[in-house]
């Protein structure tokens, strides 16, 4: 068992526009981004329990293989940079993910 | 490289964040052509201050600084310069003020130019007219209602513009383009274009290229890339020896701050690269194949709007009194409820006092799951309300009520917060909100070129 923090060669969370949040999860080997696919962990409830989501506010969540990445894209709770935004450019609402375990 | 062969240089991310003059050169080298240097001045990344307020994002320095470098070297040799989103948010007060560093440019330099100005500002009637028309969709579900209170209160409204008034100024002559707001491809696209590339490549190019140098490895967008335009493919380099291009680092930026992966959504567009291949053709570039542009049956431009919502009066302050760490959300709880209880005569829905405990869950507030390990924090307080005299007074009296707050088994009796600065309560000013992120269906060009 690895962190996904441990496997990913970048994990990140960025603006999408001023009303969606969202996260890329990249990796430098083959192997690896299959690994994590494989193992299935990378999913809708996982995403949801991890920020306290209902299905219907993913957006996206795609895994693109020519580029070894996974994609998750929600709807931000409160809009970047007005009243009760913590993380104007939310670039770093990723730590939740880091501690998902992969097989 | 071919005569065909269309370059394109990004000197940095942002217009203002500055590049190695060194790396800028490079691009020039061996009496090298380039057609364009194209540069994106905007983001909505830093929230709707920008916008709402006029101001922009970057000093008006460092901004002169980078254009400088930019005029001196593409004017006199006579490369098409294009400023997209110009001033961050790219509405009236942004471009003039860039204008202003522009003409101010020009006259050190002894230079002349034909400038066109390509304007992105709506006036509230027209989004009013356009929304009883059914012509505006919210962008996704959780933007607020359109109203007309709504379009009434937000100022400074802009589009963003797709690649075909850029092409057209560049087809009338233009030797700088300022741009209003646009979508950050497009002023990239729009030389591609009008050199006779292929759009889909030339969109997705500027995808990559609005971003300075991020693309690259070490990746950063405070230096300055170059891209190839050819037959069916393009190849990007960094103008930096020291940064590489890789097929990863390539493909892997194509996921960059955009909702999806491989289908982007452009003004009147969508860009598919699905079936992009990414090659390593020599030591830090890549080639790029594949990249495919749909039009779309109707032509959407994505509006941005700013209103005012509060006025914000902060503090910030240190907590390091073992008892109050421990407690620390009790006891502001209890603080809130003493200035609450005090200002009465101020009805509720007037002002919200707000605090944020940075080193416990500052960062992710209720979705923070580690277990706070600290022996201090930062506490940051803010009070937002419908005037700033409001917001003044009560966040005065927070400050003072946290600071002399008696909590149960208290043992530093002179005072519970380190302020760092003195005074110790900071005016924050206006706070706004995006109060229009929405898709409006057009039939013809709004955007208006002016020429100077």
């Amino acid at each position: 068992m690895d962190t996904l923090f441990d496997l990913a060669k970048v994990l990140r969370s960025k603006n999408a526009g001023p009303f969606e949040l969202t996260f890329d999860i990249l990796f430098d080997s083959k192997e690896v981004y299959e690994r994590v696919k494989k193992s299935g962990k990378i999913n809708e409830q996982t995403i949801c329990e991890l920020y306290n989501l209902t299905a219907d506010q993913i957006d996206h969540l795609v895994f693109f293989d020519q580029a070894l990445g996974i994609k998750i894209t929600i709807l931000r709770d409160i809009s970047s940079g007005t009243v009760g935004d913590r993380d104007v450019y939310g670039a770093q609402q990723h730590a939740p993910l880091m501690n998902i375990l992969i097989d | 490289m071919t005569s065909n062969d269309v370059r394109i240089v990004s000197p940095c991310g942002i217009l203002g964040y500055g590049f190695p003059e060194e790396s800028f050169n490079r691009a020039f080298e061996n009496n090298q052509k380039v057609h364009g240097i194209v540069v994106d001045a905007g983001s909505t990344d830093a929230g709707p201050h920008k916008l709402g307020a006029g101001v922009a994002i970057v000093s008006r320095r460092s901004t002169k600084k980078d254009l400088d470098i930019i005029i001196k070297n593409g004017v006199p040799r006579g490369v098409p310069i294009v400023i997209g989103s110009a001033g961050g948010a790219g509405a009236k007060p942004h471009v003039e003020w860039t204008l202003d560093i522009i003409k101010e440019i020009m006259a050190e330099r002894c230079l002349t130019a034909k400038i066109a100005v390509i304007w992105a500002d709506f006036t509230q009637e027209e989004i009013i007219k356009a929304n009883y028309e059914g012509r505006i969709t919210p962008l996704t579900p959780n933007i607020p209602a359109l109203t007309d209170e709504v379009i009434q209160e937000t100022n400074n409204i802009v589009a963003q513009m797709g690649h075909e008034p850029i092409l057209e100024a560049l087809k009338n002559g233009a030797d700088i383009v300022v741009c209003g707001r646009a979508y950050d491809p497009s002023p990239f696209a729009a030389v591609g274009i009008y050199c006779g590339k292929d759009p889909g490549l030339s969109y997705h190019l500027g995808k990559i290229l609005e971003c300075g140098a991020l693309c690259a490895e070490p990746g950063t967008t405070k230096d300055c890339i170059v891209g190839t335009l050819k037959e069916d493919s393009f190849i990007v380099q960094s103008l930096n020896p020291i940064r590489k291009c890789s097929p990863i680092s390539v493909s892997a930026h194509t996921f960059y701050e955009k909702e999806h992966p491989y289908i982007l959504h452009g003004p009147g567009i969508i860009i598919d690269l699905s079936q992009c291949e990414f090659t390593q053709v020599s030591e830090g570039a890549v080639e790029v194949k594949n990249s495919k542009l749909i039009k779309n049956d109707h032509y959407f431009i994505k509006l941005e709007g700013a209103r005012k919502t509060a006025y914000r009066t902060f503090v910030i302050a240190g907590v390091r009194d073992p008892i109050l760490v421990e407690n620390i959300e009790e006891i502001e709880e209890l603080v809130k409820e003493q200035v609450k209880d005090y200002y009465e005569d101020i009805p509720e829905e007037d002002y919200s006092i707000n605090f944020y405990n940075y080193g416990k869950n500052g960062v992710l507030g209720s979705k923070e799951t580690a277990p706070f390990q600290g022996y201090e924090i930062g506490v940051m307080f803010e009070v937002v309300a419908k005037t700033q005299e409001i917001a003044n007074s009560i966040c005065s009296s927070v400050r003072s009520t946290f600071l002399h707050y008696g909590y149960e088994s208290r043992k530093s009796t002179a005072g519970n917060l380190a302020f760092p600065f003195a005074p110790s309560d900071v005016e924050f000013g206006p706070v706004y909100e995006f109060s229009l992120y929405h898709l409006m269906e057009i039939n013809e060009n709004p955007f208006v070129i002016e020429y100077l």
